[in-house]
């Protein structure tokens, strides 16, 4: 096991792309993490330079106490498990799991006792002569991490590992992952696009956008408390509710809503700000003196435990770039924004099961205000 | 009633029609077949004929009497067995180091990162179309420079790497997934090991195709074999033939000798065919999600 360092680490590409610029991030020994973020955020490029699969154009990565800039990936005693399996075809299971041993000159009994172990481990003793086309896509999923565990490094590489099974055999194989890691203490970086992933399994996650780290926490602190308007729009399912507002004296201005603001952000009087509101953080209004939004519900999305009711309220939606990309692709960001009207924004509510709106209902929405963020339009960075 | 009435007669002059099109197509089909099959049939034929029967009747399907004895002039002759052992030492010897050498030479442009890559390129593709009659003449020329006129390197070097064969195992190693060697790159195989235990047996296919190939091409191979060798000792099973097809191993047009020679020449090429095609599938399904 070993902690993993990037020191200023900078990736370009022949044509002057830059997909990694200036990275800096400790994984401590034995720590999992999560690298996630949209399509292009070089999250991918990231991991692979810790692989050895793409040369470090400027900056330092660390394995414990060597530099492995320049080791190639065979020797850097990493495994890495790929988006696709990257499973030998023509080879058995037990095959693909012994060829790292094989490479390594692992005396043959050696490597058929580490084999078998693995198997158990990962479920798959019954499967050992199978050729990976004779199994189902979980099955070679799982064969992926045998091959990753049988080697026992330093570090545990893992590229989208889950992105390619199904939405139910995703959900048990995040906790079967989760429960390796924990069993066998490896260090690992985990990327992912799937925000839930990276919620659910890291111990800190690492938000990436355009090649530049975001904010570095546990999952908590990020859902808690984003640093940026990005980390608040791409963190958090459904997103968080984005608004314009202005700082008063008497609290923060949303359409005609004025909502308490914390004393520290009286220093930023007269600005304009992103007001962050979690779903969550909104409920139907019953009495109370809670600040309240008032709007005309859209639509109801019943989940079962709870229901999603969207509500149109007068206020001005957020359209910077970092909250669009921080919902769509980059690419698609542009195309939404010109598709927003300026004037109505719609919020999401999480709302109790029991609760009994319907589309076109006026409504009113209590607002938790201990729970609101603010963003500095002009910086993007939270005020605080 | 009415409309129905119209509807089914309507069916079935559809039907008719259909009938009649695909009886037109598949006559036209049968027709091409057997002007395609037609001179093979009959060089089988011809083979068990006597030479008046072949000489009175070439074009008769039915031989009259059917005899072995060109089968059985062939198996006296010594020169015979000499052309079928130069043969297969030269075709075997192409084919195994031209699969081989074509697989290395492609894995390199499809993989390796090196300078002059897209130019070594280009200029195979190049090399391609050119025909290779233009090459005998500097090819020979080549050959008696290095000393191996007349000579089994003389040959089986030449013929050792074409130009089809690297284009056809880099288009094919291009389509196996990169993570696939990434991966036993972090396993920690060298470079030769990830070709020799990774990437050859997914390329099974592209082998088995480009071994078919070089065999067929060295076997029939007549044009290099001329200008490489003269000595009757090396000469292989189509130099042969053709000195038979050219009246200058004896009188007569013994059309039974050469064509029993003929339909003898072209069955490993045909038994390796029929062997090997249906070892031309996917080797590589199940190594990435598709």
């Amino acid at each position: 096991m070993a902690a993993i360092t990037f020191d200023d680490v900078t990736k370009t590409y022949g044509d002057g792309y830059r997909a990694v610029s200036d990275l800096n991030l400790d994984v401590k020994d034995g720590e999992f993490v999560v690298l996630v973020g949209p399509s292009g955020c070089g999250k991918t490029t990231a991991l692979r330079m810790i692989a050895g699969l793409e040369e470090i154009t400027g900056g330092q990565i660390r394995i414990g106490d060597r530099v492995v800039n320049n080791l190639p990936p065979g020797d850097r005693d990493v495994a890495m498990v790929f988006q696709n399996y990257a499973l030998y075809p023509h080879m058995t299971v037990a095959e693909n799991i012994g060829f790292a041993l094989r490479m390594r000159k692992v005396p043959k009994a050696e490597a058929r006792q580490r084999i078998q172990e693995t198997a158990r481990v990962i479920g798959l003793t019954d499967h050992l002569d199978r050729k990976p086309r004779q199994l189902s896509g979980g099955q070679r999923q799982r064969v992926a991490m045998g091959r990753a565990i049988v080697r026992e490094p330093q570090v545990f590489l893992m590229d989208e590992p889950l992105s390619n099974l199904d939405a139910k055999l995703r959900v048990q194989m995040r906790a079967e992952i989760a429960r390796i890691q924990r069993q066998l203490s490896v260090t690992t970086v985990y990327v992912t696009h799937d925000q839930v992933e990276a919620m659910t399994m890291g111990d800190r996650v690492a938000v990436m956008r355009k090649g530049v780290l975001q904010q570095f926490d546990a999952p908590q602190l990020l859902y808690e408390q984003p640093a940026n308007l990005f980390v608040a729009s791409f963190i958090g399912s459904p997103a968080m509710n984005m608004l314009e507002g202005t700082i008063e004296a008497d609290g923060c201005r949303v359409g005609s809503a004025v909502l308490p603001i914390p004393s520290a952000l009286t220093a930023f009087g007269g600005k304009h700000v992103a007001v962050g509101i979690r779903p969550e953080a909104l409920s139907l209004a019953a009495g109370g003196d809670r600040p309240r939004l008032s709007g005309r519900v859209q639509t109801v999305e019943a989940l079962g435990p709870e229901q999603l009711a969207h509500v149109e309220v007068e206020a001005r939606p957020v359209l910077a770039t970092e909250v669009l990309e921080g919902l769509v692709d980059a690419d698609d960001a542009h195309e939404l924004a010109e598709l927003v009207d300026e004037n109505r924004a719609t919020v999401v509510a999480r709302l109790e099961a029991s609760a009994t709106v319907r589309p076109d209902d006026q409504v009113e929405l209590a607002v938790d205000v201990r729970r609101l963020q603010f963003f500095d339009l002009d910086t993007g960075l939270a005020c605080r | 009633m009415s409309a129905q009435v119209h509807t089914m007669r309507s069916d079935a002059s559809a039907t008719r029609r259909r009938l009649f099109g695909s009886a037109m197509t598949y006559s036209f089909l049968v027709a091409v077949a057997v002007v395609y099959i037609f001179p093979f049939v009959i060089s089988i034929i011809t083979s068990f004929k006597t030479e008046p029967d072949a000489t009175a009747n070439p074009l008769s399907v039915t031989p009259h009497p059917v005899t072995t004895t060109a089968f059985h002039q062939l198996s006296a002759d010594n020169d015979f067995f000499t052309w079928v052992k130069n043969s297969i030492i030269v075709t075997l010897s192409v084919t195994f180091l031209r699969v081989f050498l074509d697989s290395l030479a492609g894995y390199a442009l499809a993989r390796l990162r090196f300078r002059g890559r897209g130019a070594a390129f280009a200029t195979i593709v190049a090399v391609m179309a050119v025909p290779g009659v233009v090459l005998l003449i500097p090819k020979f020329l080549i050959i008696r420079q290095f000393g191996m006129y007349d000579t089994y390197y003389g040959m089986i070097v030449p013929l050792l790497v074409d130009a089809a064969g690297v284009f056809i195992m880099k288009n094919f190693f291009e389509s196996i997934p990169v993570s696939v060697e990434e991966s036993a790159r972090i396993d920690g195989a060298s470079l030769f090991r990830i070709y020799w235990s990774i990437v050859l047996p997914m390329a099974r296919p592209a082998l088995v195709t480009l071994f078919i190939l070089s065999f067929q091409g060295s076997w029939n191979e007549l044009a290099h074999f001329i200008i490489s060798a003269q000595s009757t000792s090396l000469n292989t099973l189509t130099k042969g033939v053709a000195q038979l097809a050219s009246g200058q191993l004896g009188s007569g047009n013994r059309y039974p000798l050469k064509l029993a020679a003929s339909m003898l020449m072209t069955i490993p090429v045909a038994v390796l065919f029929f062997i090997f095609q249906r070892r031309i599938m996917n080797a590589s399904e199940g190594a990435v999600k598709e």
